[in-house]
């Protein structure tokens, strides 16, 4: 079978989409690395997605164009996808497919590791409880991110959530601690524009350093990006398990992934599931977005935060649909509050962050978070609810409650939603906010709070 | 049959061999030079199509398929309880110690412990003749859970040879019995294959209720010992808590636990939890009585099929000792979603949505082995499998395939609703879209063990739920002002039972968990406000006022009294009402 490795085949009989069939083969293994000379002497990379006795089918990352069914030499390497790895690809900008693309010297390779990498046994998995400071009130207060967590960012199209995952790669920190901490940047299919956009924020901030960038852009080939992500992920899980760091990895566009999934499925001739995307969907996100956690006994840590535009702004999609199924909450962007002009426009009723409560309380964040947390879950949705009856009825209907609840969401969005795109808020600091927004309310209507609580934090106590 | 097949295609968790007659549907075989772990799904001539249970990159045709004669099958025998194992049933935390903190691929590890010792008690004897499901003898699992070792299905005969009480491994032999067909070695090491349901004598009706200690399920939406229960809704709408709650507090003497296809950081929260969790029964900590079954998303596709026959099984095995089991199965719909996986690499025909034809009769196979059983051996014994069981609608749409499958078979539907989700309304449970087809089962076993107005009350409680229901339609019309003071007083009611009763916070350490006796006294209470309101009114008194109440605080914080001072706090509390309403009209 060896000899089989270093032979060239010849014998390409279709090419179809981004698919590649070829003949004759023999000792093909499943999901083996292809290198691909075109008839103008190029050089591609593509896996085996299906081995027969003697006939492969082949995924060509970097398009098929120009490939022939004569001349086209077909190499099997034995190998699966590989990246090499090392603490040297700090700072550094990849391509698609992990070719350094900054003008810098060749990784020179500490490691070289499957990028499919394995699943973390349960067993070793630390819980996360770390909570990460990002200093915006909507997460921090309301959606707690911790370390090891998987928190998508729910937008759309013009939403501005490129500025702020920005914004979270900038002031996210644990408190208290002085750790080494890195972001991996995965761009998939996104424009130029957007990816000089953090290149520039990364570059001002000095943030580039301590960054690994892949990018596949727009222009770049589709099928690419089924491995950019995997590429960024491998990189991350050696940072984090093996140089101990702490790494919060940043995927964009997760929409545009999805995509080129479908594509290849229609390639395939598969059996369509939802709006003709694969019905192994879950299952293929899964494996990106399960590579995010802690491992007991390990310094370091991977948290995700993946962007995805919804199309339609519809949370029922199945891109969206199925990554808040496997992620741990969802961070969701609305057009309404972004036409009000405030930023961030998180619409905090659709958003969850699961990991929240073992994350906040004594100790993490305060005793009175969670409790807090809840009451102004509960009164901003009151307010909500009764903006809609106003609409109908008219405000005079109210009672006298009734319009302080209408107060308290019309100031609840106006100060504790709304924040600067540089202002970088405490957690101590957005508790402030949410008191005294609360105690606009009549005592008796903080039911979900402590009494003690009430006691030690309502502003009527505590202001002399 | 142990000729070897040969490999000729590979695509993803799907493989074909040739070279595979007398091979049988549902064999297990060895796949390819690592020795992967498969199961024959397929036979056309001489070729097998295999699902494999590990990731199959590498693996190529031409590679051997080694038949191993045998199904699918699991271990059983002491051991099991506290257990965290993946779909084919393969320990987690031995792998862990074996290969790391990643999982790769080739492991081979037994589900039991080979060398450990247990204390075995005979009770058969010598000379007696014993049929299956008869106690051979008992092993003490955990402090609670006496685990009987009993005659295996197909044998049966008289007892030549029982060991006396002693320490020995599970493989030893610890009885002798005379069959028909020769003299039968027993060992405390039992097998069976998966997709096989284990015998029981007769199925009876459940009358029993598992109680969970959660409110609206336990008072308006009962589960029955033996019954089955799905879940359903949208990402975020709590279908996980709700799942893990039921497994911390349900008075279930086992649970088995199936992460089917879910989250990595949920598993490790349950083995964080679970072993400083103490059971409310036995004051032992919860892991001792559970198995978990962890097959997350990211873990091979094929061995998320297997679990939950896998999960089901052990649960028969505890329930043939006579044990009260329930199982949670989170997410049935990704068990479903393999199933269209696999079935799409074998390029079946699709039925809905692109999941098999068979979809349906999948499920009612799966839940159909839940139930109250008289089992076999002497001694009427009976056991139960409560099986609930999570789904996750694309879109939080009831009406897709997985969601209205399950609804034909299960008989009861707590419908998760990402609008009470989103306002914070835990457990999300829709009180009008839910049912329990058990709540006239269960009546009897409330009005003997609590108190006798149970029936009466819930059915009170949900008219004025459904009351309020039709009164919210005018009032966003309307505005809530211009109803009469009798429909006001209907909304403010219904609000009490929805904020006081019905919502239950998981994370508080008290509300956590509510005894029956508690639930009944709260609704008790709470019904009895609204009496004394309705009375009021008619006599003229104003709702603004009654909303002033001071005691209406303490209504709404009943849910969070310690359940040792409850008692007499909440005599305490209906002593205030009556006597603010005296006050009021006086």
């Amino acid at each position: 079978m060896a000899i089989s490795k270093s032979k060239e085949y010849t014998t390409v009989t279709e090419v179809s989409g981004p698919l590649m069939v070829v003949d004759n083969v023999s000792g093909v293994a499943y999901g083996e690395v292809v290198e691909i000379k075109t008839p103008s002497g190029e050089r591609r990379r593509g896996q085996v997605l299906e081995a027969q006795t003697n006939k492969a089918i082949v995924q060509v990352f970097e398009g098929t164009h120009d490939l022939d069914t004569d001349t086209t030499a077909v190499r099997f390497t034995g190998e699966t996808m590989k990246i090499p790895v090392s603490v040297e690809m700090l700072g550094r900008v990849f391509n698609g497919t992990g070719t350094p693309i900054d003008g810098g010297p060749p990784i020179i390779p500490e490691k070289v590791l499957d990028i499919h990498g394995a699943p973390i046994n349960p067993c070793a998995r630390e819980f996360p409880r770390d909570f990460i400071e990002t200093g915006i009130s909507t997460i921090d207060g309301m959606n707690t991110l911790v370390r090891g967590q998987k928190l998508p960012i729910f937008s759309g199209a013009g939403l501005p959530h490129n500025e702020l995952a920005a914004q979270i790669a900038r002031q996210a920190k644990v408190r208290g601690k002085k750790e080494e901490f890195a972001v991996v940047f995965v761009a998939m299919g996104i424009t130029h524009e957007e990816a000089s956009f953090f290149i520039r924020d990364f570059e001002r901030t000095g943030a580039l350093e301590k960054a690994v960038l892949f990018l596949n852009l727009a222009d770049d080939p589709a099928i690419e990006r089924i491995i950019t992500p995997r590429l960024g992920l491998t990189t991350a899980e050696y940072l984090a398990f093996e140089k101990d760091m702490h790494i919060l990895v940043i995927l964009t566009n997760l929409t545009n992934y999805c995509e080129a999934l479908r594509e290849i499925a229609a390639a395939r001739e598969e059996v369509p599931g939802r709006r003709g995307y694969p019905g192994y969907m879950y299952t293929d996100l899964a494996s990106i977005y399960e590579r995010a956690g802690r491992i007991k006994e390990k310094k370091g840590s991977i948290t995700q935060m993946p962007m995805l535009t919804m199309p339609d702004d519809d949370i029922t999609h199945p891109i969206p649909d199925l990554t808040g199924y496997i992620t741990e909450g969802q961070i969701v962007l609305s057009r309404e509050f972004s036409r009000k002009g405030i930023y961030p426009p998180v619409d905090v009723l659709p958003c969850l962050s699961r990991l929240m409560q073992g994350g906040i309380g004594e100790g993490r964040t305060r005793e009175d978070h969670a409790d807090v947390n809840d009451q102004l879950y509960s009164a901003y949705a009151e307010g909500r609810k009764l903006r809609d009856l106003v609409a109908v009825v008219g405000e005079e209907a109210l009672t006298e409650l009734d319009r302080t609840y209408l107060a308290f969401s019309d100031r609840f969005e106006g100060e504790f939603m709304n924040q600067a795109i540089d202002e970088d808020r405490s957690i101590e600091r957005t508790l402030e906010i949410a008191w005294n927004l609360l105690s606009m309310l009549p005592e008796s209507e903080l039911k979900r709070i402590d009494p003690e609580c009430i006691k030690k934090y309502h502003p009527k106590y505590t202001k002399v | 049959m142990t000729q070897e097949g040969i490999i000729s295609r590979v695509a993803g968790p799907v493989i074909s061999a040739k070279n595979m007659r007398g091979t049988r549907m549902y064999e297990l075989v060895r796949v390819g030079t690592e020795r992967l772990i498969g199961e024959i799904i397929g036979l056309d001539e001489d070729t097998a199509t295999i699902q494999v249970y590990e990731e199959t990159g590498g693996v190529t045709p031409g590679e051997k398929v080694i038949p191993t004669g045998i199904p699918l099958s699991v271990e059983l025998g002491p051991g099991l309880l506290g257990n965290i194992y993946d779909g084919i049933q393969r320990p987690l935390d031995l792998i862990k110690v074996q290969m790391g903190d990643f999982i790769k691929r080739g492991v081979e590890v037994p589900a039991l412990e080979r060398d450990k010792k247990w204390d075995f008690t005979p009770v058969a004897k010598k000379g007696e003749t014993m049929g299956p499901g008869d106690i051979l003898g008992v092993v003490q699992e955990t402090k609670t859970i006496e685990h009987r070792i009993l005659v295996p299905p197909d044998v049966a005969g008289k007892v030549v040879d029982i060991s006396s009480k002693g320490k020995y491994t599970i493989e030893q032999t610890i009885a002798k019995i005379k069959t028909a067909e020769g003299v039968k070695e027993i060992q405390m090491l039992q097998k069976w294959p998966v997709r096989i349901g284990r015998p029981y004598a007769k199925k009876l009706d459940p009358s029993v209720p598992l109680i969970t200690g959660q409110r609206v399920i336990d008072t308006f939406f009962p589960v029955a010992k033996g019954g089955t229960a799905a879940i359903p809704g949208p990402f975020g709408s709590g279908k996980t808590v709700v799942q893990q709650l039921l497994a911390k507090w349900a008075d279930a003497d086992i649970i088995v636990y199936i992460g089917c296809g879910e989250r990595g950081n949920e598993m490790a929260d349950v083995l964080r939890e679970f072993p400083a969790l103490e059971d409310p029964k036995t004051g032992e900590p919860l892991m001792n009585r559970t198995i978990l079954i962890a097959n997350t998303s990211n873990m091979p596709v094929a061995a998320r099929d297997a679990s939950v026959y896998t999960g089901m099984t052990l649960a028969e095995y505890y329930r043939d000792m006579g044990y009260d089991v329930a199982l949670m199965a989170d997410s049935t719909s990704r068990w479903a979603e393999a199933m269209r996986e696999i079935s799409g690499r074998l390029e079946e025909m699709p039925g809905e949505e692109g999941y098999p034809a068979y979809l349906a009769s999948r499920l009612a196979d799966f839940y159909e082995r839940s139930g109250r059983a008289i089992l076999h051996g002497k001694g009427e014994k009976v056991g139960s499998i409560s099986v609930i069981g999570a789904v996750s609608p694309p879109g939080g749409d009831f009406s897709e395939p997985v969601t209205q499958n399950t609804l034909r078979i299960t008989k009861v539907f707590w419908a998760l609703d990402a609008d009470l989700a989103n306002k914070r309304h835990f457990p999300a449970i829709n009180w009008l879209q839910s049912y329990s087809l058990y709540v006239d089962h269960v009546k009897d076993w409330w009005h003997k063990e609590v108190g006798a107005k149970w029936g009466e009350m819930r059915n009170e409680a949900m008219r004025l739920l459904q009351k309020e229901s039709e009164l919210q339609e005018i009032v966003q019309l309307v505005g809530p002002d211009t109803l009469p003071a009798s429909d006001q007083a209907a909304l403010d009611g219904a609000k009490s039972i929805r904020e006081g009763f019905l919502m239950q916070n998981a994370f508080h350490k008290v509300d956590t968990y509510c005894p029956k006796e508690k639930q009944y006294r709260m609704l008790e209470i709470l019904l009895k406000f609204n009496e004394l309101m309705y009375k009021a009114i008619q006599k003229g008194a104003s709702i603004g006022k009654i909303r002033e109440m001071p005691v209406k605080d303490k209504l709404a914080r009943m849910s969070t009294v310690p359940d040792a001072e409850y008692q007499k706090q909440f005599e305490e509390i209906e002593k205030e009402m009556a006597a603010q309403f005296r006050e009021m009209e006086g």
